[in-house]
């Protein structure tokens, strides 16, 4: 265990009476709570982190938030494992364990940086020019690039944790808990707006933490955490730490990321989620999202120990680590030269501070006075070290950006703070449908286009001076609070002691410097050069976004957060354009990676769908049923006895059904029941055939086809009273139906007296078929006389069953005599065990839908969605008798149209296969299996008859019914043969029907 | 052209790399040319490609209002298949399968083509049903494909979930051996530069904002560079088909609506294969990158806004966590979104139109990238011989009105 | 994800509407009168506009009416909704 060497004695935001143990690359460490792993590393003095993407250069830690590109770690081991975690924004918590990605076999001895000394032959775009020939190669080329490409590992074991998700709605939504958003919030607050402040950071702050500025006479950090804990009292603003807004949606949505656990502080237990989004919609938006400081680009630029100015001022005054022992630092701008006297302060020696800016700046004297060396009008031109910083040459720079003359000097250090100005954190403005423009003088893209309902505020607006950003956020949070109708007073004025933004900027793209060996890193995540983007420009790739694509500039897991403005300043000085020539590549969500579970939350599992259970369902269960899911029901597909398989479970079924009698649950069927005096006329139009003239009491099969003359549903309609109808659908088809009858209703025939409701819930059905279902009923039903005279097929019957209300009807699926009992939901269960009980002298047997589906087939009942599909017309089903010219239907045109109407459709036939064919089969024409075959239909249906002793299958086949008699070949491609069929009528049982009107 | 190759590249490396020549050429319009391609995607450079390759006319502007390759070129899941139902369907697209098998030495640039097997996820007994009527009809048309069970599935998917605890199991499955998935910008790249190594004339950031038609016959385009004349005009803009029928003067049976994709952050290869499945609507594959790729259903109204709403996303990563409950801390780096153009009956236009001498090439919906070399080509012929291509015939425009539809939708596993 | 005004229930989100394409579409009194064609275009065509669209939506896990909505489908701007069978609100200021 080592000391934290590179801890200051005092300072910072961390609890230096917690001692936090940690692990990285197996090695163990110790720091401190409120510590990131980044900063605990460099308080250890750790300054190998990782690896570069491509040429797996060393690399170290070089920014201080989520920006981070070379600190990617793999977070724990085995199945909790996650991969690509920033060390920047992991909170230290006890026992953490980190390893570098992509490195093989360790961080210090990595094969792949042979890419480096190689990259001459590897230059953007290289794979595009290569491994072309000879072709057989190509896989294992591209096997060599998988390997080598990626970053973490995958994790090998389920996620034990869970992920919440949160709809709020508040007047104002502030992103960023920095002094704007802070300002904002307090002001919005004040006015009485429902508020919700949100920072990616533990604590609200934002750079008021890095700093030592101060606010109304106290600490810049102090200052914030009054506001915060007065933002916190209210009971109408909610502040959120780490979390980050990661969306920008339509009409003010925002979906915000909460880290829940994951820290030291974190609540415990099974309820915890760890990470909640919060899905907020608010009537305005005030974006204080700041700024990311820009990196500097300059040969070698990417060595361990470079790091952004902020960051490094970051790592001093939030976490009192000292960055390194002696320091260089080197900007654009006035930000590099509190930062060098806060290093100083820290103890770190400042070797000399170069300022690409020619003129001096206002702050220097200060620096100056702390015995730091200023070079003005000198950039970084070289650096030196390979697994860590070393030493830099600085070197007096011309207009153009080129070094002039040989006067570089040499400066040892370990430690190298780069700024090269603040590019506005515009990413959510973006996606908002936002625009930005470039700003010369500022030195970065400020905002151009702020849609309505959205404020932007502090540096995220350009705005960088302390006492600014805090008058900005103040108006912003006054503006959306007046804009939702509230009103408020000025927040008391806040004297301002430091926090003078960067001031001038000299945008200065990059060093142009002799650099054959050297290389200029515009991104660091993805190890995309100058000299990439000058080969993409040279090679006419010159679109900001082919210049991405073809680089991969800003497509790494920083999304060209640090790296995108860079590129387009080289982009722009190659192609000789102004930077707003050439335009931005926009800025796609989410602002930061958003993990998978959190995004998919609770609907996962046994909850990814609902499972649709119907009021016998326990009974099922105990029945030992095997389920089937059919949409999202779980209905039984066969009730095995004994040791029996589905196929003599299914067979013993059929007989049972056959020769005495079966029970069914049919809950599923989709039922909506319609009310009013027009339902007749409107049934008239939806189904194929006529319903107005369904006497009372009575039932009718009807087909309902779309608009396009496809048959899209059918079902048994019942006309319970003069004004009162019941419709049955498929179960599958239950709510299609439903909204096309109302769509119908309300949009095209508004004038139709017609009212429906879906009581598919609302009843149990249970189908009692077989030669003795009348004698089980007749013990169990009242008032009514169940003879085929006072109750014939195609009848419907209100009655009591076993006491329970009941609509009996008189259908049948199954070709024997069926009762179709319905009874209200809650009474299911207790219908279906005395229909059991009463039918236990008849040795009734329950069966599934597979049983069901045997004995349709034998009867040549189509099941819509199995013997159709979106092409079948009522005249391919052999229906036309249904579906006649003599009224108006829905669809009625579209079968005239010419090709709907032809003669030789596929239509459906029976087929008497000489063995069992798969469903799916297809029917060829010709007797050769050489491809392509012709094929003129395909089986729909195919079951084992019980009851013919046979396979029989059901087929949509070319003019079809002209070929009743014929034999067809069934191609079982896979076996390489054929099987012989007869095509018959698809009706094989019982075909004059006198069974189910028994 | 210089050829691209290894020796060329060790050859460039000794100068640096700084004496490569362009891709493509940026030239000024002429005044008038044979043909104008409208839309410079992967379809419109495929067919300037086969234009000038198979029928020998050069005289071609392909006229791009952005940078090519720069609509759902550059934004879909870039999955490639062939094993589709219908006849019709299933020779157009094996027929682009076959060019993609030799496009990157077609165009002498690596499309980096990876042929590592589509599986498409039966979880019912209805998908079962329709992989095996699929399988068997795509198998009969000289197609390759084959039905997998669930250890077969699991041998080739190790982390896939085939246990309990899903809310739907995995009954087996459809797979096509040579699908795959390919670099969609190189193939507009490649196209662009062989194209433009032909003489094609290949125009960026040129809009056409109306059509010249005389006598019902179009004879040039107006665009914002001015008006340039042609003989013949294609049509090929994914998800701006309806607007430029409508300066055309005429209407079509589509509707654009925004589809998501989105990837992961990088991680080491861990999933070999393009896994698709219909119930819980996702599919997925690993980039050369290491990206997890993912796509699911699109959003159900008219969009132009490539950006799409917050519940496919939510439901798409559900599905994918359904599938592979062990990916749940993996993170989402980047989504997106692209419009396509839908068809009542889910299958392309191809052909002629109300105007002489304009045709359209339109309707991919979510299925365009696989069908890109397939598509130019037979737009290519049927522009150049003014009647559509064998193939192409049965997606003329006028099947709308006599019922002939192709009808993908009805026993389409996944949004394609 | 879009906060769609409910005529009826007032402003919800996107997920409890479901769209239903253009508005205004009327079936033909006598789809016999029509020849293919017309009635192609009846069944198919739609206006794909970019830009301001009338289209039909339902509030189908709300109220479960089917209303008109006026969206800019580049910017989804919604600029108004009203009843099924009623004008629009432009239209009404339009007179027409």
């Amino acid at each position: 265990m080592s000391r934290q060497r590179f801890r200051i004695k005092e300072g910072g935001k961390i609890d230096r009476a917690r001692r936090v143990k940690f692990r990285f690359n197996g090695w163990n460490y110790t720091g401190y709570a409120g510590d990131t792993l980044a900063s605990a590393l460099l308080a250890n003095g750790v300054r190998l982190v990782g690896r570069s993407f491509k040429y797996h250069r060393p690399r170290g830690i070089y920014s201080a938030g989520p920006e981070e590109p070379n600190a990617l770690v793999q977070l724990g081991d085995g199945g909790q494992t996650v991969p690509n975690v920033r060390a920047t924004m992991v909170e230290l918590t006890d026992g953490l364990s980190a390893t570098s990605v992509n490195v093989w076999p360790s961080l210090r001895f990595d094969l792949l940086s042979i890419n480096d000394r190689v990259s001459h032959l590897l230059p953007a775009g290289f794979y595009y020019k290569t491994f072309m020939s000879p072709a057989f190669m190509w896989p294992t080329y591209e096997n060599w690039i998988r390997r080598s490409a990626g970053l973490g590992r995958v994790p090998e074991a389920p996620d034990p944790d869970r992920y919440d998700k949160r709809h709020v709605h508040c007047d104002v939504l502030v992103v960023g808990g920095g002094p704007a958003g802070l300002m904002a919030a307090q002001a919005a607050a004040q006015a009485g707006a429902r508020v919700i402040i949100a920072d990616e950071r533990a604590q609200m702050g934002g750079q008021l933490l890095a700093s030592s500025d101060q606010i109304g006479g106290q600490a810049g950090s102090d200052w914030a955490a009054e506001v915060t804990s007065d933002l916190a009292t209210r009971a109408d603003c909610e502040v959120l730490t780490r979390t980050t807004a990661a969306l920008f949606g339509d009409h003010n949505f925002v979906v915000l990321s909460q880290r829940v656990t994951g820290h030291v502080d974190a609540p415990e237990g099974n309820h915890v989620p760890r990470e909640r989004i919060w899905k907020v919609r608010a009537r305005q938006v005030v974006l204080a999202t700041g700024a990311t400081e820009r990196p500097l680009v300059f040969p070698d630029n990417d060595r361990p120990g470079i790091m952004l100015a902020s960051a490094a001022g970051d790592y001093v005054h939030r976490y009192g680590v000292r960055p390194g022992r002696t320091a260089v630092v080197a900007g654009n701008n006035d930000s590099i030269y509190p930062l060098a006297s806060d290093l100083r302060a820290a103890g770190v020696r400042v070797v000399a501070l170069a300022d690409a800016r020619n003129e001096p700046s206002p702050l220097a004297e200060v620096a100056r006075a702390d015995g730091v060396e200023i070079l003005t009008g000198h950039a970084v031109t070289g650096t030196k070290g390979r697994m860590r910083l070393r030493g830099v040459s600085l070197a007096p720079i011309a207009d153009d950006g080129l070094v002039s003359g040989n006067s570089a000097r040499r400066f040892s250090c370990d430690l190298l703070c780069v700024s090269g100005g603040f590019s506005p954190t515009a990413h959510l403005l973006s996606q908002a449908g936002g625009r930005l423009t470039f700003d010369e003088k500022r030195g970065c893209l400020v905002p151009a286009h702020i849609p309505r309902g959205i404020r932007m505020a502090g540096s995220a607006n350009g705005t960088f001076e302390l006492a600014a950003v805090l008058a900005e956020g103040e108006a912003a949070g006054v503006a959306a609070a007046e804009a939702v109708g509230l009103t408020t007073g000025a927040l008391p004025e806040a004297v301002v002691d430091g926090g003078h933004g960067p001031g001038a900027v000299r945008t200065l793209w990059k060093i142009v410097a002799d650099g054959r060996k050297t290389k200029q890193f515009v991104d660091l995540h993805n190890d995309a050069t100058t000299a990439d983007i000058a080969l993409a420009a040279r090679e006419g790739y010159r679109s900001v976004e082919h210049v991405k694509r073809y680089t991969t500039t800003g497509m790494g897991p920083d999304q060209g957060k640090l790296g995108n403005v860079n590129a387009l300043g080289v982009l722009a000085d190659e192609l000789g354009r102004p930077l707003n020539d050439v335009g931005t590549t926009t800025f796609r969500p989410p602002y930061t990676p958003v993990t998978f579970g959190a995004l998919a939350g609770r609907d996962i599992g046994a909850l990814a769908e609902p499972v649709r259970t119907t009021p016998l369902h326990a009974w099922h269960v105990r029945t030992g049923a095997k389920f089937e899911d059919v949409g999202q029901w779980k209905r039984p597909r066969y009730y095995p006895r004994g040791g029996e398989n589905m196929a003599q479970a299914v067979a013993r079924e059929c007989r049972h059904v056959r020769t005495g009698v079966g029970l069914l649950d049919a809950s599923t069927l989709g039922k909506i029941e319609l009310k009013g005096p027009d339902v007749g006329e409107f049934l008239n139009r939806i189904y194929s055939n006529r319903f107005d003239n369904l006497p009372v009491g009575r039932c009718r099969y009807g087909l309902m086809l779309g608009e396009d003359g496809m048959v899209f549903d059918d079902g048994v309609t019942a006309r319970l009273a003069e004004n009162h109808w019941y419709m049955t659908t498929t179960t599958g088809g239950a709510a299609r139906v439903h909204e096309w009858l109302e769509d119908w209703l309300q949009c095209e025939w508004p004038d139709l007296q017609v009212f429906t409701t879906s009581v598919s819930a609302q009843w149990a059905t249970v189908t009692l078929t077989g030669p003795n279902a009348r004698h089980v009923l007749a013990d169990l039903v009242e008032d009514i006389d169940l003879s085929a005279e006072k109750f014939p097929h195609l009848h419907v019957r209100e009655a009591r069953v076993v006491g329970l209300p009941a609509r009996i009807f008189r259908v049948s699926f199954t070709g024997e005599l069926s009762y179709e009992i319905n009874v209200p939901a809650r009474y299911g269960m207790a219908l279906w065990q005395a229909l059991v009980r009463a039918g236990e002298r008849f040795d009734i047997s329950p069966f599934g839908i597979e049983a069901l589906h045997v004995l349709r087939a034998e009867k040549g009942y189509i099941v819509v969605g199995h013997d159709t599909d979106a092409t079948v017309t009522p005249d391919d089903l052999g229906m036309r008798r249904i579906a006649g010219d003599k009224k108006d239907y829905l669809g009625r045109r579209s079968l005239r149209r010419s090709d709907t109407a032809q003669s030789g459709r596929r239509q459906l036939v029976g087929l008497l296969p000489e063995e069992f064919v798969p469903e799916g089969a297809q029917i060829i024409d010709g007797k050769k299996l050489k491809t392509p075959v012709p094929m003129i239909g395909h089986v729909t249906s195919s079951y084992i008859s019980t009851t013919l002793e046979r396979p029989i299958a059901m087929a949509l086949i070319e003019d079809g019914r002209n070929m009743v008699g014929e034999r067809v070949r069934i191609a079982l491609p896979f076996d390489q043969r054929v099987v012989m069929a007869e095509v018959t009528s698809p009706v094989f049982y019982d075909p004059e029907g006198s069974r189910l009107n028994d | 052209m210089t050829r691209y190759s290894a020796l060329n590249l060790w050859r460039h490396s000794r100068q640096g790399h700084t004496q490569w020549p362009e891709a493509w050429g940026s030239p000024e319009p002429k005044s008038d040319y044979d043909v104008i391609i409208v839309g410079g995607g992967g379809h419109g450079l495929a067919t300037a490609h086969y234009l000038a390759k198979n029928h020998g006319i050069t005289n071609v502007a392909v006229l791009e209002k952005g940078w090519i390759g720069g609509g759902n070129t550059g934004r879909n899941t870039t999955i490639l298949r062939s094993n589709y139902l219908w006849d019709e369907s299933a020779a157009l697209y094996e027929l682009s399968l076959k060019l993609y098998e030799g496009l990157s030495k077609d165009l002498n640039y690596n499309i980096m083509l990876s042929q590592r097997g589509v599986i498409n996820l039966a979880h019912t007994e209805h998908e079962m049903r329709e992989v095996s009527r699929r399988v068997n009809a795509i198998r009969l048309n000289g197609i390759d494909s084959e039905i997998l069970t669930p250890e077969q599935i699991k041998e080739m998917v190790p982390i896939l979930n085939t246990g309990p605890g899903g809310r739907y199991p995995v009954l087996g499955g459809a797979l096509q051996r040579r699908g795959g998935v390919a670099r969609h910008d190189a193939v507009a790249w490649g196209l662009a530069r062989a194209a433009d190594s032909r003489g094609v004339d290949i125009i960026q950031n040129c809009e056409v904002t109306g059509f010249n038609i005389r006598s019902g016959q179009v004879e040039g385009v107006e665009t914002t560079l001015g008006p340039i004349s042609a003989k013949k005009v294609g049509v090929v803009v994914a998800g701006h088909a309806g607007v430029l029928a409508d300066l055309a003067g005429f209407r079509l049976p589509i509707e654009s609506h925004p589809l998501q994709a989105l990837v992961s952050e990088p991680l080491k290869p861990f999933f070999n294969v393009v896994l698709m499945s219909g119930t819980v609507h996702v599919y997925l594959s690993q980039s050369d990158r290491g990206e997890l790729v993912m796509g699911a259903g699109m959003d159900t109204y008219n969009s132009y806004a490539q950006r799409g709403s917050l519940p496919i996303i939510e439901q798409m990563l559900g599905a994918c966590l359904e599938l592979f409950p062990v990916l749940s801390r993996l993170k989402v780096m980047r989504m997106w979104g692209g419009i396509v153009d839908i068809c009542p009956d889910a299958s392309p236009i191809i052909g002629k139109t109300p105007v002489d001498n304009l045709f359209f090439n339109c309707g991919w919906g979510t299925g365009g990238f696989k069908a890109t070399p397939g598509s130019g080509y037979v737009f290519a012929d049927t522009i150049a011989k003014g009647e559509p291509h064998a193939l192409a015939a049965p997606f003329s425009l006028d099947r709308f009105s006599t019922g002939a539809l192709i009808d993908e939708h009805g026993a389409a596993a996944v949004a394609h | 994800m879009l906060l769609i005004p409910c005529p009826w229930c007032g402003a919800r989100a996107e997920k409890e509407f479901k769209p239903g394409g253009e508005a205004g579409i009327v079936r033909p009194l006598d789809p016999d009168a029509l020849d293919d064609a017309a009635w192609a275009d009846y069944l198919f065509n739609r206006a794909n506009p970019k830009g301001w669209h009338r289209e039909r939506w339902i509030h189908a896990l709300g109220c479960r009416r089917w209303f008109n909505v006026e969206r800019h489908t580049a910017t989804h701007e919604i600029r108004a909704t009203w009843p099924m069978g009623e004008t629009s609100p432009d239209d009404v200021e339009r007179g027409k």
